[in-house]
């Protein structure tokens, strides 16, 4: 599906992953997420191969899939609650930094599509975590989330984070690196046939 | 990492909590199912309190596999399973924590009914005792290796349909020893090395089966 792939990413750098539906784009991030195996090629941390500790490599990693992977019955501050522990993030923070405060005791089944894509920015914002992995952040969300989004993703590259994110639309982030994914998977070469997918964070 | 494993016990065991109708079913059929049989088999006493053991054993067995099938598939359905081996625990702790949910609340209540359905089946006092201790382990033997089946057939089609028969042959020892402990308590038989021999089931099945289940894991997120 994805061949001769290369990327490298240095401290604070930002990369955005374009490219036609069905290009690979999600299967890209979990590879790098370290959830899924590639069937070729590699993935180095500071130079070391992600493959060798896949549960220090999550630590690293806070991943924002297609679902947001949210409990109906729980309230937002319920959902969340097993993301401080993991990240020792501030709560109180990530909630005000999505603008959720005044909805953190809601069920989640009661939030819009828009504030539940919210309540798993902020699980992001909790991990605290270099690796931010993002598909398509800003699904569902209004012009003003969306630039709270980009206020994020500016705080956490001035951190000295990376940011890996794929989109459909233009995100409000500044000096961005693009990576386009050509269309279809050459059939011929297999479903997963990467030949070099080679990631250099360089995280501080 | 020992506070994010008890963290996601307490995520689950409040998601249960929540979800109190889905909780008390497996309960509920359990009471059921045992109620049946003197419908089914007359009300001969004698008969019965023969019978009795293994009426509780099977139904308890059967009644723990209810919850199963949604341990890891509901987790796998909403992207959560994602988050859940992203927070930093090995695999087999997430599965081992997941699964210590599901004893907390399907094996735990269902010790506790059996107390009642004993009593119905008119089985003696002086057995319950090794009915419980026998039940005990066995409810831990049986979350485990149902955890690891449901794991094993995570993301297959029909799965739900997979997970008994996985599980059911793999728990047969327990069930036989679990069994055996009554029968042989209700007759002045020593029970002590049936009950030892479902202890010795559980110590492999500890660290054996949530390795096992962490892998399942994995392979359904590829």
């Amino acid at each position: 599906m994805l061949d001769d792939v290369s990327l490298k990413l240095e401290s604070g750098g930002a990369l955005l992953l374009t490219g036609p539906n069905g290009a690979g784009k999600s299967t890209l991030l979990r590879v790098l997420a370290g959830l899924r195996h590639p069937d070729g090629g590699s993935l180095l941390w500071e130079g070391e191969p992600i493959s060798q500790d896949r549960t220090a490599h999550a630590s690293r990693v806070a991943y924002l899939g297609h679902q947001d992977a949210l409990k109906p019955s729980l309230t937002v501050r319920e959902n969340l609650a097993l993301f401080t522990r993991a990240g020792g993030g501030d709560m109180q923070a990530a909630l005000k930094a999505v603008d959720l405060l005044h909805l953190s005791a809601l069920p989640a089944r009661l939030l819009s599509a828009g504030q539940k894509r919210r309540t798993a920015l902020a699980r992001v914002l909790l991990a605290q975590a270099p690796l931010w992995l993002l598909d398509e952040p800003s699904l569902g969300l209004d012009a003003a989330a969306v630039d709270l989004l980009g206020q994020a993703i500016a705080t956490h590259r001035a951190q000295g984070g990376l940011v890996i994110a794929t989109t459909h639309v233009p995100l409000p982030l500044d000096n961005v690196s693009h990576l386009a994914l050509p269309g279809m998977p050459d059939q011929s070469r297999g479903w997963w046939g990467a030949d070099e997918t080679d990631l250099t964070g360089d995280a501080a | 990492m020992m506070g994010l494993f008890c963290a996601v016990v307490t995520r689950d065991l409040r998601l249960a909590l929540r979800h109190g109708a889905d909780t008390l079913g497996a309960v509920l059929f359990f009471i059921l199912t045992g109620t049946l049989f003197p419908l089914a088999l007359g009300p001969s006493p004698d008969l019965l309190r023969h019978m009795a053991p293994g009426i509780i054993w099977v139904c308890a067995l059967l009644a723990a596999l209810l919850p199963l099938d949604r341990l890891f598939g509901a987790e796998l359905e909403d992207g959560s399973l994602d988050q859940l081996l992203l927070i930093g625990l090995p695999p087999s702790l997430v599965a081992l924590a997941k699964i210590t949910a599901h004893w907390l609340t399907t094996g735990v209540p269902l010790l506790l009914a059996a107390v009642p359905l004993a009593i119905m089946l008119g089985l003696p006092g002086s057995t319950l005792p090794i009915l419980l201790a026998g039940l005990l382990l066995g409810s831990m033997v049986l979350s485990l290796v149902g955890g690891m089946g449901a794991s094993i057939v995570l993301g297959a089609r029909r799965g739900g349909v997979l997970l008994p028969l996985l599980v059911l042959p793999l728990i047969t020892p327990a069930l036989i020893f679990g069994a055996a402990a009554i029968d042989a308590a209700r007759t002045g038989l020593p029970w002590a090395p049936d009950l030892e021999l479902l202890g010795a089931f559980l110590a492999a099945a500890i660290p054996l089966c949530p390795l096992a289940a962490g892998a399942g894991l994995r392979a359904a997120v590829e």
